[in-house]
């Protein structure tokens, strides 16, 4: 695996647009080309190589191509959008759309994700150290295909809206989220370590939500079933389930309605 | 103004019954003339090319609430298909409900000249033409809707035709409209109640009329005024198992009247998108084409003319006036629905859709679309549309042409069908071995239109005093070429001439034309009751008064009207 080394030296007046920053865009490409590379501030196109200094090579394929990206990267978002494969180490905080539409391979922010990180996110794996901002592992405004595979694992806390019209894969955070948790999902498992807040599997038809701490209020459209012991990504405990969202359609499978669930860990 | 002369392509025109010969079209102020006419124009090399006149697009819904209504509410439509501004071109967006501007440059790639917006609310006309005002270079008309319209069902149901057309010709004026649609006649009212009207003989609830009343009556009242465009129709019981019956009760209701109009038609009801109107079976398990029922009663009748509304096999937007068809859809779906009450008037539903090849009724639609113009024995009745974004969005144009053109492209989508055996069974088109010439897709696309809206002395061929709207495609019909390079060739026009400008050049979109608004206006003898009518509904029942309805002057800065006289 070959490896490109980005550093900021010029920060954008707007916000940078840089979903050329994937080993997609990379693979094949040696420093100078890497440098021509479209990026956009508001309307206007400009080369990559305006804001960062770039050294290394890129491998002959994204999945033989690792980027490492570092210097204050608050303003740059996008970066591993839509990328296939091959790896991407963000060393700062990042702004939004990181892992969006991903396909494959691994991200790692060392650092807090703003908005919509794995938008639409089909396969591979981010991993966040610090915290998530809002729309995490959501589907794109409008769009009813949210997350559906691969993995998204934030240590510290994700905001509100977290996997909206998920239908697969996984999201585990680590602190606490904010309201709207798996909103219209038909699929996908999404673990809170940390508290909730309220609006947890609105319009929910299918998938599992799983929280470790307090949720302040439950939606109405959840009932009780029954307490059951199972191993929750190596915890292993008593976690009451729910099942809702009542309101909504939902399949049946062998003659049984099948509904999104909710466990929630029992506090002994 | 400039002169041009575009020499030597192979030229299609039904008008002039050029079929592929070599020919020289030439012109000048904005028209066709003579080749003579010219003292020194630029010369267009069209040798090795193929040459017609602009494209002529009788329905299709590119403006208005309910376009835009899908805009606002699919952001995800325009995700990654955003083209920033380049030479003359401003920023574009959207695939299936695009924004006006590359509404506009695509038709104009496509080669078309003409557009018609097939459903116009009247109570928003004004976003209506404030949107066609800001779609470049195509010509343009709004059909309002009247199928569902309180004055309409009070008046047709004591078959009050003067009355009628009077009130037509006064909405059309107010509206700066072009013709008289009609969308679910009574069904969209009936919804209002939570109803429908399955067949023409359902009533409508509190009216007390039925769909067949009130479609008979606006085909007599359109031609008691000789309106250039006949009624122009999308009948009850649309997309559902079974409803072709429905359609040729339609169809026959236009049995015996004779077109009154001098602008050259012979149509009294126009059809549209019929291939969702084709259906046979009684639930989606065993739903089949009825194309060759509905063609045969077509061919057979020439007081009638028909569009395609072609699946395409797209994700796309469906939107209508048909209120309770949009929330049957959402509730197939499931996908998110939009709906909106026109007061007095008529009513809208939109939802998003995926046409999946991997699903069979979806298939078999694409079959329908295809057989409806295969089966087509004057292809100067049936027009190629998408019933846009319906059943597709208008770009696929050139690959339905494709599909039209060549045998080969069809078995490469049936080969490319999840349930390939079942839709074939369903289905009539692997036994059609037609394949469509150009000449017949200028009749379908060009000519043919033109001549049912009434405006074939301006549009849809290419003969002296006609609109300078030409389109050179690089494509050569004598030398052997694969199914695909049809698609490619008549997706990117090379030339384009719209009355006289040249708009492309070499592929590239040069100049936004000099974009005109169609509308009708009709003298009618004074009609004091319906003057009475309309002053008392707005007083009673409208949340806008008159003068906050009618469109004037600056929502239409370049208008063409058409004059009427019904006085007689
Ligand atoms: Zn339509």
């Amino acid at each position: 695996m070959e490896t490109v080394t980005l550093t900021i030296k010029n920060q954008p007046g707007l916000y940078l647009e840089a979903d050329t920053i994937t080993p997609d865009a990379f693979a094949g490409k040696k420093a100078e080309e890497i440098v021509d590379l479209p990026v956009y501030v508001g309307r206007e196109q400009h080369r990559l190589g305006d804001f960062f200094d770039v050294s290394g090579k890129a491998g002959a394929t994204p999945a033989e191509t690792k980027i490492v990206v570092g210097g204050d990267l608050s303003r740059v978002k996008r970066i591993g959008q839509q990328m296939t494969g091959g790896e991407i180490v963000v060393n700062s905080n990042t702004d939004m759309y990181v892992g969006a539409w991903m396909q494959g391979g691994k991200i790692t922010v060392n650092g807090n994700v703003d908005a919509f990180a794995g938008t639409g996110m089909k396969g591979g794996e981010i991993t966040v150290t610090g915290n998530a901002g809002n729309y995490l592992g959501a589907a794109y405004r409008g769009d009813w295909r949210g997350m559906a595979g691969g993995k998204i694992s934030v240590a510290g806390n994700a905001g509100s809206d977290l996997g909206t019209f998920m239908n697969g894969g996984e999201i585990v955070v680590g602190g606490d989220v904010d309201v709207h948790v798996a909103t219209h999902a038909e699929g996908g498992k999404i673990v809170i370590k940390g508290n909730a807040k309220s609006r947890l599997g609105g319009q929910m038809v299918e998938g599992e939500i799983y929280v470790f701490g307090n949720i302040d209020v439950m939606m109405p459209g959840f009932a009780y079933r029954e307490d059951v012991d199972i191993e929750v990504n190596g915890t292993k405990g008593r976690f009451a389930l729910y099942e809702g969202d009542l309101g909504e359609r939902h399949r049946k499978r062998k003659g049984q309605k099948i509904y999104g669930k909710l466990y929630q860990l029992v506090k002994a | 103004m400039a002169e041009f002369l575009i020499k030597n392509g192979f030229v299609f025109d039904p008008v002039l019954g050029i079929k592929g010969d070599k020919a020289d079209i030439a012109i000048k102020d904005g028209k066709i003339v003579e080749t003579t006419a010219l003292s020194s124009p630029k010369i267009i090399d069209a040798s090795g090319k193929t040459v017609m006149a602009g494209g002529v697009d009788v329905h299709a819904h590119v403006a208005g609430p309910k376009v835009n209504i899908g805009r606002n509410f699919r952001p995800e439509d325009k995700l990654f298909t955003y083209k920033p501004g380049h030479g003359i071109e401003r920023m574009q967006g959207g695939f299936s409900v695009p924004t006006t501007l590359r509404t506009g440059y695509n038709y104009a790639r496509m080669g078309y000249t003409t557009v018609m917006e097939a459903a116009m609310p009247p109570l928003y006309a004004r976003h209506t033409h404030e949107e066609m005002r800001d779609t470049p270079i195509l010509d343009q008309g709004a059909y309002p809707v009247f199928g569902n319209n309180w004055f309409v069902l009070e008046y047709l149901k004591n078959h009050e035709i003067e009355n009628t057309a009077a009130y037509i010709a006064w909405l059309l004026r107010a509206t700066k409209g072009y013709a008289v649609k009609v969308v679910n006649p009574g069904g969209t009212e009936a919804w209002g109640w939570g109803l429908n009207c399955d067949n023409v003989h359902d009533p409508v609830p509190y009216f007390d009329i039925t769909p067949a009343q009130i479609v008979k009556g606006l085909i007599e009242a359109n031609e008691y005024l000789g309106l250039p465009h006949s009624m122009h129709v999308h009948a009850n019981n649309l997309g559902n198992p079974g409803n072709y019956t429905t359609t040729l009760d339609t169809f026959k209701l236009s049995e015996g009247i004779k077109p009154n109009s001098k602008f050259g038609r012979d149509q009294v009801m126009h059809h549209t998108h019929v291939q969702f109107h084709s259906y046979g079976g009684d639930s989606w398990a065993n739903v089949e084409s009825r194309a060759k029922d509905i063609m045969a009663y077509v061919n057979s009748h020439d007081n009638l003319t028909i569009d395609m509304g072609q699946v395409t096999l797209d994700e796309t937007t469906t939107m209508t006036a048909d209120g309770p068809f949009e929330h049957h859809l959402t509730e197939l779906n499931h996908l998110k629905w939009a709906n909106a009450d026109v007061e007095l008037e008529t009513g809208s539903g939109v939802v998003p859709y995926v046409y999946s090849p991997n699903i069979k009724v979806c298939a078999i639609q694409w079959c329908i679309g295809l057989e409806l113009a295969l089966l087509a024995k004057d292809p100067m009745r049936v027009f190629m549309t998408t019933d846009h974004p319906n059943a597709g969005p208008f770009i696929r144009y050139p690959r339905i042409m494709k599909w039209l053109m060549s045998e080969e492209a069809r078995k490469q989508q049936f080969d490319a069908f999840k349930h390939k055996d079942k839709v074939i069974e369903a289905t009539n088109l692997a036994g059609i071995d037609r394949e469509l010439d150009l000449y017949e897709i200028a009749q379908m696309t060009r000519a043919g239109p033109a001549k049912s809206l009434g405006l074939s002395h301006m549009y849809g061929g290419l003969a002296p005093g006609l609109e300078g709207d030409v389109a050179v495609f690089d494509f050569n019909p004598n030398e052997p070429y694969a199914p695909d390079a049809i698609e490619t060739a008549f997706s990117n026009a090379e030339c384009l001439f719209k009355a006289g400008v040249q708009v492309i050049d070499d592929h590239e979109i040069v100049s936004n034309g000099n974009k005109r608004t169609l509308w009708v206006n009709t003298k009618v003898n004074e009609n004091p009751q319906v003057m009475r009518d309309v002053k008392e509904k707005f007083l009673r029942y409208y949340t806008v008064t008159l003068n906050n309805y009618e469109v004037s002057g600056h929502y239409l800065p370049n208008p063409y009207v058409i004059e009427v006289d019904a006085t007689q």
